[in-house]
This record gives structure tokens, sequence and C-alpha cells, in this order.
């Protein structure tokens, strides 16, 4: 695997560069794709890309049915129903307002309706906060969706892109929400390259619901009441798709690097430096940025530091990611949201990540750190801190297995 | 992604049946469904889609009309048909209309007017449902029909209270005991007629009773072929849930309009048409008393003549006193002055 996940090409002919947002990438994604129906509703950060929808509808960029919900229920319900006639859609919510669509979200994965949704990560109220945690889209983590978050801006108008691809696949026909931290991302600018529609035509076929579309020509009765006559048939037919879309997923990316000249060879995860870590961080979304930077500071005093940049959640690369974590000599995973009262007070990365080493040859020491809570700045001193532990446990060839939260007034 | 020229917004023209023999033969609603006998509620479905015919998207949210009508390998519907969540009929609606105008809009599907008809109980519709429906009503450009049927409980999951349950009810939510007879004292929401004032565009809002059918299915009809987002709001007698002989579920229809409890009207256009025995009631014959209607109920066992009187009472003020009486609850200022000075 790549040391470095490689620069985007130069601009072509063809390619535009703009200076857009994490959201603004997502709406050019979605103007490309020529979404058919989207729901808006308020709560920030997310909703920066509705917004950006909003002009390239009024712009005429996009023709798409473009509705502002009373609610994030109904938000996710219109288009959960737009889906089942065959309209390709999306959606998406941040913080509490991912909660209030909660019951929209628990259906959509046995529905087999292959929505996209932003998740514009945010800390989750009480109290109210905008920053960013991770618990909002990990609540989904159990129920069919598959879930992914994303770095930068070019790398949300990429996923956007590949999630129509791998959730509208027939194999996998399932929702996806991409995640992006707020602000950090959903508001920073940086330069992005922009495909032309023709290429997009070329990796992104048109939706096809095929005998699941509901129309007066297809009379089928979707979702009756199972109860325990077929619910677990059901469940099962659920987790072979979330099988499946691991193939689904290899492909599209493969594809994509084909048809756009850029993207990674790993669609798992970014790993930056790690390849002959000593110790290898692993942390998900835009706290890579100083993670990079304390890694290049700690390589020039000669510590063997990398990163493991988790893209994809669900579903989860467990063989993967333990080929790349066994070979170190400590792990410290960084959770940017909480699971209180979870094995070791962990966060569900650290736990996951323990769980799927536990039949692994060679288990390093994992350390678990809680880091930059509803926004809280991610420094340096925190990541070098992790890096200290780490290489203590590297030592004493055992984690202390405990929890530590980094950045915290004491 | 350039708008098609030949997708048109226009509805299906549906003439009002003229007469029960008139009535079309087919049945898109057939066996394969478990309701109780009596069921006022599958009649409705049954004459719903009747009504609407083939080329007809159905939705229906959670309630007595999912659970007992779609038995996973089973079902009764001849179209296609779709579960919606609970409080969802209003969003499954928009979302189905939505996603078919985007589509012919687009001209990747053939354009074609396909009825939009999402369905809800009265707690799915009246309470739990209502901001969905609202916000629904609104969006003018979307051709729907959501109709509520009330069978004014939580009836298929073992009769509890709604917002519909008539005051004094007994439920499993409101059982009457020996210090307090009556639980639920909450006065019925005034469900069509809040519908019908609250959202300007909305062209069209119908009240009906399975009873009077052929009424029923062209109000449907009529629903469908106006355009835009419509309301049906109707009220289903349930012998499980109401407590009375199963064979007397029409009779118990008629009567809740003769005694002037359920009126029967639409509003088209903002204007208000009554019809049926309403329309008697309207243009003076007199009302029957409501005890005729409640005392064939085992819900309303526990009335004393008190409850009996409150309640009489209460329809009396929405005859008497209403603006628009048993639609609209207002009153006039000089009406309301006039009130005042007479104490």
């Amino acid at each position: 695997m790549a040391v470095v996940t490689p620069a985007a090409p130069a601009a072509t002919e063809e390619d535009k560069e703009l200076l857009i947002s994490g959201s603004e990438a997502v709406a050019e994604s979605l103007t490309l794709a020529d979404i058919d129906v989207v729901t808006a509703y308020p709560i920030r950060p997310y909703d920066t890309v509705m917004q950006a929808i909003a002009k390239k509808i009024s712009g005429g960029q996009l023709v798409a049915e473009y509705i502002v919900a009373e609610g994030e229920h109904s938000q996710f319900e219109i288009v959960k129903h737009a889906s089942t006639v065959g309209a390709r859609v999306f959606c998406g919510s941040s913080g509490v307002g991912w909660m209030y669509a909660m019951e929209c979200l628990v259906v959509t994965p046995p529905l087999r309706v292959p929505m996209v949704a932003l998740v514009g990560n945010r800390a989750l109220d009480d109290p109210g906060a905008f920053g960013v945690e991770h618990n909002d889209a990990l609540v989904v983590r159990d129920v069919g969706w598959l879930l992914c978050w994303i770095d930068t801006s070019q790398e949300a108008l990429d996923t956007t892109l590949i999630a129509y691809r791998v959730a509208e696949d027939r194999r996998v026909f399932l929702p996806l929400a991409i995640s992006a931290d707020g602000a950090f991302l959903t508001h920073s600018q940086a330069l992005t390259m922009v495909p032309p529609k023709s290429k997009v035509d070329r990796f992104l076929p048109r939706y096809d619901r095929g005998d699941l579309q509901l129309h007066p020509d297809n009379p089928i009765t979707v979702a009756p009441q199972a109860n325990e006559d077929w619910v677990i048939e059901i469940r099962r037919q659920n987790n072979e798709a979330m099988g499946r879309a691991v193939t689904v997923i290899e492909e599209a990316y493969a594809d994509f690097r084909r048809v756009f000249g850029r993207g990674p060879e790993n669609p798992w995860f970014e790993e930056y430096m790690s390849d002959d870590a000593d110790v290898i961080l692993v942390g998900m979304g835009t706290i890579s940025l100083p993670i990079k930077v304390a890694i290049r500071e700690l390589r020039a005093k000669g510590k063997k530091v990398g990163l493991v940049r988790l893209r994809w959640f669900r579903p989860f690369p467990t063989e993967k990611l333990v080929a790349a974590l066994s070979k170190a000599k400590a792990v410290g995973i960084i959770d940017r949201n909480y699971s209180f009262g979870s094995p070791f007070g962990s966060g569900v990365v650290a736990n996951e990540i323990r769980a799927a080493l536990y039949n692994a040859d060679r288990r390093p020491p994992l350390l678990s750190f809680i880091c930059g809570l509803g926004g809280r700045e991610v420094t340096l001193e925190d990541v070098y801190k992790a890096v200290d532990l780490c290489y203590a446990a590297a030592a004493a060839g055992k984690s202390d297995a405990k929890t530590h939260w980094l950045g915290v007034r004491e | 992604m350039a708008e098609t020229t030949t997708f048109s917004n226009a509805t299906q023209i549906l003439e009002p049946f003229r007469g029960v023999k008139r009535v079309t033969i087919e049945e898109y609603f057939t066996s394969g469904h478990r309701t109780c006998q009596g069921c006022e509620s599958a009649l409705v479905m049954k004459l719903m889609v009747k009504a609407s015919g083939p080329r007809t998207i159905v939705l229906g949210s959670t309630g007595c009309m999912y659970v007992a009508n779609t038995t996973y390998y089973t079902t009764p519907w001849v179209v296609p048909w779709m579960h919606t969540q609970l409080g969802s009929s209003g969003s499954a609606a928009l979302g189905t209309a939505a996603g078919l105008k985007a589509l012919m809009k687009k001209g990747k599907m053939k354009s074609e007017p396909i009825n939009v008809i999402a369905f809800c109980g009265d707690g799915g519709g009246a309470d739990m449902g209502l901001g969905a429906i609202s916000a629904t009503l609104t969006h003018k450009e979307y051709n729907s029909l959501i109709l509520l049927y009330d069978n004014e409980s939580y009836a298929n999951t073992d009769i509890q209270l709604s917002g519909m349950t008539p005051y004094g009810a007994n439920t499993t939510f409101s059982p009457p005991g020996k210090v307090k007879r009556l639980i639920h004292t909450r006065w019925k929401k005034n469900m069509a007629g809040m519908l019908a004032a609250g959202h300007p565009e909305c062209r069209y809002v119908a009240t009906v009773c399975a009873s009077y059918a052929v009424e029923m299915m062209n109000k449907v009809r009529r629903a469908l072929t106006i355009g835009g987002p419509t309301f049906i709001h109707s009220l289903d007698p349930c012998p499980k849930g109401w407590d009375y002989d199963p064979m007397l579920s029409h009779e118990l229809g008629e009567l809740a309009i003769e005694t002037g409890i359920f009126p029967l009207y639409e509003v088209e256009d903002g204007q208000v048409k009554y019809y049926g025995k309403t329309k008697a009631i309207v243009e003076g014959r007199p009302r029957k008393p409501v005890r005729e209607y409640l005392l064939k109920q085992g819900r309303f066992a526990h009335f004393i003549e008190e409850d009996l009187a409150y309640f009489q009472a209460k329809v009396d003020e929405m005859w008497n006193k209403w603006e628009i009486p048993a639609v609209v609850p207002f009153r006039r200022l000089d009406a309301s002055k006039e009130a005042l000075s007479a104490k």
C-alpha cells in the first residue's frame, strides 16, 4: 500500500479546479449525479450542502424536486418514498436532527432504499453545541447503513459519486451515510477538481429500482407485517447485502481511478507513513491534519510514527485493518466520540478495533484515547502525549487497558 | 437534465359514479386480509381503491389497515402498496408524488397521471402524523390524497385512546374506575375543519362515512381529480374498539351522522358544502339525541345521565354556536359581545 495518498493530478482540459467547501463539493457531485429528489431541513453544519443545492436549482444547473420538509423525520421519509418509485435521492442532517429522523433511518436498510445522506458531524444536545463529535452518525452502525468518513473537499466530491455507485448497485441496495466533520470540513474551502459530466456518466449508471420499483406496472406490496415467521431471514438478507458491499466498494474505487485518474488504491483507509511505523495512530475524518503534522515533526526526531485514517466504518474492513495494524509495536486509537459504560470506557472505534484484533495472530498493545469532543481543537501536544503513551506500552509489551481523555480540563 | 416538454401535472379525470349500479365491478382490495368481522375500515380501503382505479399507488401507515391487511406472503392489494411509518402518511404521499413527478419531468419515466393515496389511522394521522400531513397540504404542486380512517382509538395495539377518541370513552388507557368514572375528558379534534381552515391552498377536504358508500367513493374521486394535496376524513365504526355487535357497523355510521356528532361535508376551494343527512340537518331536520348513538356502544356503558347531558351540550354547541356549524368553531366578535352582555 502507498505510504502517502497520491496527490490529485493537475487539472486536465476537462476538469475544473474550484475553491469550495466540503459541503459545496458534495453539491457539485449531486449536480453531476443528476439527483431527482432532495429534501432539506435546517441544522448546522450539514445544511450548507442544502444551501449549495438550492443555488444549483435556482441557477438551473440541476433539475430536481427540492422540498423543504417540516422536520428531519419527514425529510428522510419523503426521500425514502421517492426512492421506491425510482428516483435518485439525497438527504442529510447533523447531531440531534439525525436523531429526530432515527425511525426513518432504521427502516431504510430493510426496505433496501439506496438513499445517500450527508451527516455533518455535530455534538448531540444537551448542552447545545455546533462542534464535531462522531456519535450522531455512529448510531446507525448496527442497522444496515453503509457508513464512511471523509477528510477533504476532494474526498467529499469523489466519495459522493462513489456513494451512489455503491448504494444503488443491485447487489447492495442499502442506504449510505457520508460523514463529514462539522465546520472543519463542511465549511472549510480547499481547491477541488470537479470532473465533467461526461466522465461521471461513464462511472455512474442510472438508478434502476428494477423489480422493487413501486409503480402501477409493477404492483408489488412492500414491507408487509412479518413477525416471527420471516424477520430473521430478512435480517440475514440485509447482512448478506452488507457483505456484498465489500466487493462492490472495491470495484467502484478501481473504476473511479480508471475513469477519473485519481483516488486511493485502498478504499478502506488511508495509510500515512504507517508501513514502517512502530506506533500507529488511528482516527477518522479531519483529525488527520494535526496527526499528520505531529507525525512529520516526530519523524524528524527519529520516531517512527504513522497514521491509519479509517474511511469506511460499515462495512468494517476487519482483515485489512488487522493486517495493517498488527505489525506495529503499539496502536493508539483516537476516538472523536464516546460510548459511556462501554468496555474500558473506550470510544466506539477503539472497541471495534479491539474486537477485530482479538483473533489476530499478533496483537500489538492497543491504547484508547478520546479527544476533540464538541469540536475542541486537537493539538499537537495531544498527539505527542498519545504517542508517548503508545511508546511506553510498546516498551512494556502491553496496554494499560485504560481510556485516556486528551486535552480535557481536569 | 432539461425538463421534457411532454410532462404535465394533470390528474386522472374521475367522474362521479351516478348511483350504485354504475360503480365499476373491478376490485383492487380483495381477499387476503384478516380484519375483524364488521370492520368498517376494511370497507373504506376497498371503496377507496375501487374509486381510484388501477393506476394508483397506495401508501399505508402503521395501524390496523397495515397489520391486519398485509401479512408477509399475503396481500389484499391489487394495486402497488407500501408501508410507511406511523406518523408518515403525509411524507409518504409527498415523497411518492415528488419521485414520480421528478422522473416524469426529466423523461426518466413515461409521463402519465398516477394517483397517490396515503392512508393513516386516527393515531397516525391526527396525533403523530399531523405535522407531516399539514406540510404536505401546503405543497400544491404534488398531487396526492391523504385519507384518514378514524376508528377513534389505537385499535390495532389494544384500543388505546387517541386525540380522536370521543369524550369519556372506555379504552385500555382510560378504563372507568370506582374513583374516576371518566379518565379521558378531552374533546375530539376537529380534524377536517382544522386542515381545511389551516391550508388555504389545499383545494379539497371532505368528511365521509362508508355507510354512504357511493358518496364516499365520489369524494375520493373528486379529491384525486381536483389535483394538489387533498384530505379526506372517514369515520369508521369499529366493533372491537367501540364494543358493539359487528352487524351494527353500518347503522352506527348512520347514527353518528344523524345525531350530528360527525358531519358530512366537503370544502372545495374554500366553499363548504354539506351533503347527505348532514345537509338535511342544516336545512332543519332535527338531530337525533346523542344517547341513541352512545348507548349502543359498550365503550360508553359507564356513562351516567350527567355524561350524556354534557356530550349532548357539546354537540349542540357545534351546531348552534360555531360560525360554520359543525365545521369551524370560530364565533364572530359581535356574537361574542352579545353573549357577554347577556350574562
